[in-house]
């Protein structure tokens, strides 16, 4: 049985809706790439399974844990799960850190929730946290405020504190995007490195795509609150279906190639007030039809396995001629 | 002493002296001081001897000198009206006037504040709309309409309260809860939206991440934060400890500072009025001073902040 599994999660603010029925699957130790553009619902989706997004949200649908339902569970259970089971590290490193809280008791709180430390136990562990994701001179700067690190060591000490429970599944959400490519390459090796020691879930929010396809076994691309295509990750990086996926990956630029050779998709993201009707990537898909614009397209299992969710998926056939930077073709 | 410190006492002196260098201003602007302490009808040789004793040939700026060294030893001269100094009988009413403010301001950060947190954290509930609409009904109505209506209630018909004076410890009741109305309303009111503000915040929704349970992160995330604003209001009450009563005070005859502002302007007792413009600038900068060193406590980047300077 996979350890978290997500059935029709729908999200609405203010009745409209911004996710309309996710369904995943993760199993243990395995580690997941959640891409899609900005405005998608990758972060909602993660917020909405541990009860973290604000009031006015309506969450419906399903989200178990190793058999148990989040979802309009009592707040006792949830805080059970969360940190412990499932932690988060947030987008937004500088603001998700209280400012009046040392960072050095913030991560060591978290010690003593889920592990127990306390005193100079905790201290030494934080530090040593610190010093994992590459904070120098952690043992003097534990005592300092988040105002005083810089936004890439906050996205540290947020990676240091998801760490501290020892979780079963880290939601990484844009864990990198503070951090120059040096450290970002630096942190997901240590991700990497934890999993493979812990046997840690991962959920790898990001834009970088390359970072993606070097850290997940599978990866589920998304669009306006739907799951459009989810396959494992060579499978899908090298043979895309969903025309959106192409889309994504004809839009990374190439170190090496020609500036001629970018072709980023046309349009904009809908605006989830203002949905177009059938398939929400319709007005900008170069091979949509009359079917694309009236029907929306459930999500199938694919002739290569994975999930498509399109009438006129990209020929199987033909390979990507393009391979995204840094994946082997 | 860290230098932002001294910094503050010194800025605090400067208001101070420029409060009382207005009031200097301001006497002189209005007339010979001799005339205006002594009154139109006041013989010339009664002029002339006064003008001697204070001074008021020499030009003005040793007269100045002269007053603010005054200033600085408390020496304002002696009331008209009762011949004692005028500082003694300033200070002499500061403890019948703290009597109603303080427990009136205990009341208001003992109720007004956990009623706004109570309102934040049931956002939208019954209680909530009820905090809203009390204190709505609390900062809205005038103190004197307040102060009348309970003394109708709770002095006239039902007699279980004096109406005014300064007896018992029964007479202070009522004043004391016409002050604190106010203030408990305002207070609830900020101290909601301060809440709910800090309840928004990522760094709360990370500590819930956490696994923290909720009364923790209420106690330990919330409410550090959103205190950093109250401060600010509580602070002003607390500069109008001395200087906030005087309806209050007018309206249940409560012989304290309040009364003793009406009354000293009223009698153009300007000996009195220039100690009690002391007092009172004097309790509002030192409030303004626990401010800023609640701060310092309160909030780490304002700390460090002070420190780079
Ligand atoms: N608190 C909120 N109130 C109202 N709408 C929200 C709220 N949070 C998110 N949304 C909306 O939900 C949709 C999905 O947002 P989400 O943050 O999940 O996007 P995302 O895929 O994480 O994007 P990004 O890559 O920019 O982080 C967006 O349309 C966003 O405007
Ligand atoms: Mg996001």
């Amino acid at each position: 049985m996979s350890f978290i599994s997500i059935q029709g999660l729908t999200v609405a603010f203010d009745g409209t809706q911004v996710l309309h029925g996710i369904d995943l699957e993760i199993g243990r130790g395995e580690a997941l790439g959640l891409v899609g553009e900005s405005g998608c619902g990758k972060s909602v989706t993660w917020l909405a399974a541990l009860g973290l997004l604000p009031g006015k949200a309506r969450v419906g649908g399903s989200v178990k844990i190793d058999g148990e339902e989040l979802i309009g569970a009592s707040r006792t259970q949830v805080e059970r799960v969360r940190g412990k089971r499932i932690a988060m590290i947030f987008q937004d490193p500088s603001s998700s850190l209280n400012p009046v809280h040392r960072v050095g008791r913030q991560i060591m709180e978290s010690l003593t929730l889920h592990r127990g430390l306390k005193g100079q136990a905790a201290k030494a562990e934080a530090i040593r946290l610190m010093d994992l994701v590459g904070i120098p001179s952690a043992a003097t700067r534990i005592d300092l405020y988040p105002h005083e690190f810089s936004g890439g060591q906050c996205q540290r000490v947020m990676i240091a504190m998801a760490l501290a429970g020892e979780p079963d599944l880290l939601i990484a959400d844009e864990p990198t995007t503070a951090l120059d490519a040096t450290i970002q390459a630096q942190i997901l090796d240590l991700l990497s490195q934890i999993r493979a020691e812990t046997g840690m879930a991962m959920v790898l929010i990001s834009h970088d795509l390359g970072a993606v396809s070097a850290v997940c076994d599978r990866a589920a691309v998304m669009y306006a609150g739907r799951i459009v295509e989810m396959n494992d990750t060579a499978a899908l990086f090298s043979a895309p279906r969903h025309p959106y996926t192409r889309g994504l990956f004809d839009a990374i630029p190439e170190i090496d190639g020609d500036r001629g050779r970018l072709k980023p998709i046309h349009g904009t993201v809908p605006d989830p007030r203002a949905l177009p009707q059938g398939c929400a990537f319709a007005p900008r898909c170069g091979s949509a039809d009359t079917r694309c614009h009236t029907r929306s397209p459930e999500p199938q299992a694919g002739r290569e396995g994975g999930l498509l969710a399109c009438f006129h998926p990209v020929a199987w056939a033909v390979p990507l001629m393009t391979s995204p930077q840094g994946i082997p073709a | 002493m860290p230098k932002f410190i001294l910094a503050k006492l010194a800025r605090a002196f400067l208001t101070i002296m420029m409060v009382m260098t207005f009031a200097f201003i301001v006497l002189r602007l209005s007339g010979d001081p001799a005339q205006v302490l002594l009154g139109p009808d006041a013989p010339l040789d009664a002029v002339i001897a006064f003008r001697e004793r204070w001074g008021l040939n020499d030009p003005i700026w040793k007269q100045y000198l002269a007053y603010l060294t005054q200033i600085m030893r408390l020496d304002f001269g002696v009331s008209m009206r009762s011949q004692t100094p005028a500082i003694n009988l300033v200070l002499e009413r500061v403890p019948a006037t703290l009597a109603l403010t303080i427990p009136a301001l205990i009341l208001k950060l003992g109720i007004g504040i956990p009623a706004g947190v109570y309102a934040a954290l049931h956002r939208g509930s019954l209680a909530d709309r009820g905090v809203i609409m009390l204190s709505i009904f609390g900062f809205t109505i005038p103190s004197f309409v307040l102060g009348l209506v309970l003394v109708l209630i709770f002095a006239v018909s039902l007699t279980w309260l004096p109406s005014g004076g300064q007896d018992t410890y029964w007479h202070a009741v009522l004043p004391i809860i016409t002050l604190s109305i106010g203030g408990i309303g305002i207070l609830a009111r900020f101290s909601r939206s301060a809440m709910i503000e800090v309840l928004g915040q990522p760094y709360i929704r990370t500590a819930m991440s956490k696994g923290l349970p909720w009364r923790d992160v209420v106690w330990k995330h919330a409410l550090p934060n959103a205190a950093v604003p109250i401060v600010t209001l509580v602070g002003f009450m607390v500069g109008a400890l001395i200087a906030g009563a005087v309806v209050v005070e007018s309206i249940f005859a409560w012989p304290g500072v309040g009364r003793l502002i009406v009354i000293s302007v009223a009698n153009r007792d300007l000996a009195v009025v220039q100690a009690l413009l002391l007092v009172i600038a004097a309790s509002m900068v030192i409030a303004n001073l626990l401010v800023d060193v609640a701060y310092g406590l309160l909030d780490p980047r304002l700390r460090s902040k002070r420190a780079a300077h």
